[in-house]
């Protein structure tokens, strides 16, 4: 299955579930879909990488650096990776 | 025979808890083994061993906490013509003896990382394996690090689709006791500032020339070989330090004891509240990708526990990073008997001259906090015009 063959909810939680490993001791059930996640989690340059890597080997969508920004909400991860 | 007595894991430390022997009596160790695992102020440390022989007997028990410099157990160097299989177990030493303190480990060694008895478990796997009654220890990791995650736990439940109802997820307990670090580094902190009469540089370096070779050097790669610009940072200071050698060693007995390895505390920041610089070795020595490994490695192991005893006392110099989304520039405090901490503010675009045209650049400013005591501002402003060319110089890929 492609991330674009996802639902928008089966990738919220594949986010979710990445962002717990990475960020153990928050809550990331808890993230607005229009929250930045960088903000509401702490998350730094190295959680970040980690996070793409990991939606990376669960997708197998390549997302370039370039592409980051589009990455930090959960509402763009659910758009970015349905379109893929 | 020898003692293993409860290390001092950095000026800060008073005591420590065994939470975990890794060894049993009769045990053969080599140096540099892990054989205890010691709650300390700075999180469950992976305390090692530099001695090579049989363990006699273990004089503390689990979950006791004793001083720095109490023993731990005793062994029965190699050579030495130890009996193991007879131990006199009825022995007790009561008295604990001051540890005299270690000297860094001298020789180099290639980046590896650090083997550990207990599977890499991330806390989050973990409480929700041990919400389902699976054993997190046995499965088999299959995340970033090759530690078991959340998705490895979720696999191995029974009846483990995903319709499933999840749990919310609530605070767990951190690898470290903040109220413990908070007194560990206003110790430290207080200390350096007592003691160390710390000057001052800074320097504006233009990003650009490092920025687009990581642009090239990741457009190239899957995430997880890519880079960050922290490892830029590292290989340039390391560079520089053996450049400038007088900024790369230790304040011991009233003189500067220079290192001649290069290893580098890498400060960084824990969710929630904490500051832990644990070293990376050898900085100097490793290809750019081992380097971005070993940050990674460290990294995780400090939020996560599982730091060794060794990358606690082991660092010759101190970079602090402010990343992305903080302040334009840090004036560092030295971790003592360390006399130098290299600070780099976030990347912002700014105005800058060249040629006589003012263009838009991406700027970092690095700042040099060194030991006045061993080295005078000449020097520190060799190291950071020094970091600053390398910074704008990177590897060839």
């Amino acid at each position: 299955m492609t991330s674009g063959e996802m639902t928008p909810d089966a990738i919220r939680k594949l986010a979710i579930d990445a962002l717990s490993d990475i960020a153990p001791d928050t809550d990331p059930a808890t993230l607005r879909g229009d929250e930045d996640i960088r903000e509401a989690l702490d998350i730094d340059s190295m959680d970040f990488l980690n996070f793409v890597t990991a939606l990376h080997k669960k997708t197998g969508v390549a997302i370039p650096e370039e592409d980051y920004p589009r990455l930090f909400t959960l509402d763009g991860v659910a758009n970015y990776l349905g379109g893929k | 025979m020898s003692d293993f007595a409860m290390p001092s894991l950095g000026a800060d430390m008073e005591s420590g808890t065994v939470v975990e022997w890794l060894v049993k009596p009769g045990a053969q160790v080599h140096k540099g083994d892990v054989i205890a695992v010691v709650e300390t102020h700075k999180g469950a440390i992976e305390v090692e061993i530099f001695d090579e022989g049989v363990i006699e007997e273990l004089l503390v028990a689990e979950g006791e906490e004793v001083p720095v410099g109490a023993v731990l157990a005793r062994l029965t160097k190699a050579g030495e013509a130890g009996t193991p299989e007879v131990r006199a177990v009825e022995e007790v030493h009561p008295e604990p003896e001051p540890e005299p303190e270690r000297e860094p480990e001298p020789s180099p060694e290639p980046f590896r990382p650090a083997p550990s008895e207990r599977a890499k478990v991330s806390p989050a796997a973990r409480r929700r394996a041990a919400e389902r009654g699976i054993d997190a220890d046995r499965l088999r990791g299959t995340g970033i690090d090759g530690s078991v995650t959340l998705a490895d736990v979720e696999a191995a439940s029974p009846g483990a689709a995903s319709e499933e109802p999840r749990p919310r997820a609530t605070k767990v307990k951190r690898g470290f006791d903040p109220v413990q670090m908070r007194k560990g580094i206003a110790a430290a902190m207080s200390r350096s500032k007592r003691e160390i009469p710390h000057y001052y540089l800074t320097t504006t370096i233009d990003m650009s020339v490092a920025q687009v070779w990581l642009r090239e050097y990741n457009a190239a790669r899957d995430p997880d070989e890519r880079l960050l610009p922290a490892v830029l940072t590292l290989r340039a200071a390391a560079l520089a330090l053996k450049e400038v050698p007088q900024l790369n060693g230790f304040w011991q007995e009233d003189a500067f004891a220079p290192s001649e390895a290069i290893h580098i505390g890498w400060a960084i920041s824990l969710r929630g509240g904490g500051l832990i610089a644990p070293a990376i070795r050898d900085v100097d020595k490793l290809s750019i990708a081992d380097l971005m490994r070993a940050l990674k490695d460290v990294v995780a192991r400090a939020r996560s526990g599982g730091l060794r005893s060794s990358e606690m006392t082991d660092a010759t110099f101190t970079i602090t990073s402010l990343g992305e989304r903080s302040a334009e520039s840090v004036g560092g405090i030295i971790y003592p008997p360390q006399v130098g901490i290299l600070g780099l503010g976030s990347i912002v675009e700014r105005p800058w001259v060249i040629d006589g045209a003012v263009v838009p650049r991406p700027l970092a400013t690095a700042s040099l906090a060194a030991d006045h005591r061993a080295s005078d501002g000449h020097v520190g402003g060799q190291f950071l015009s020094t970091f600053a060319r390398l910074m704008q110089e990177p590897p060839k890929p």
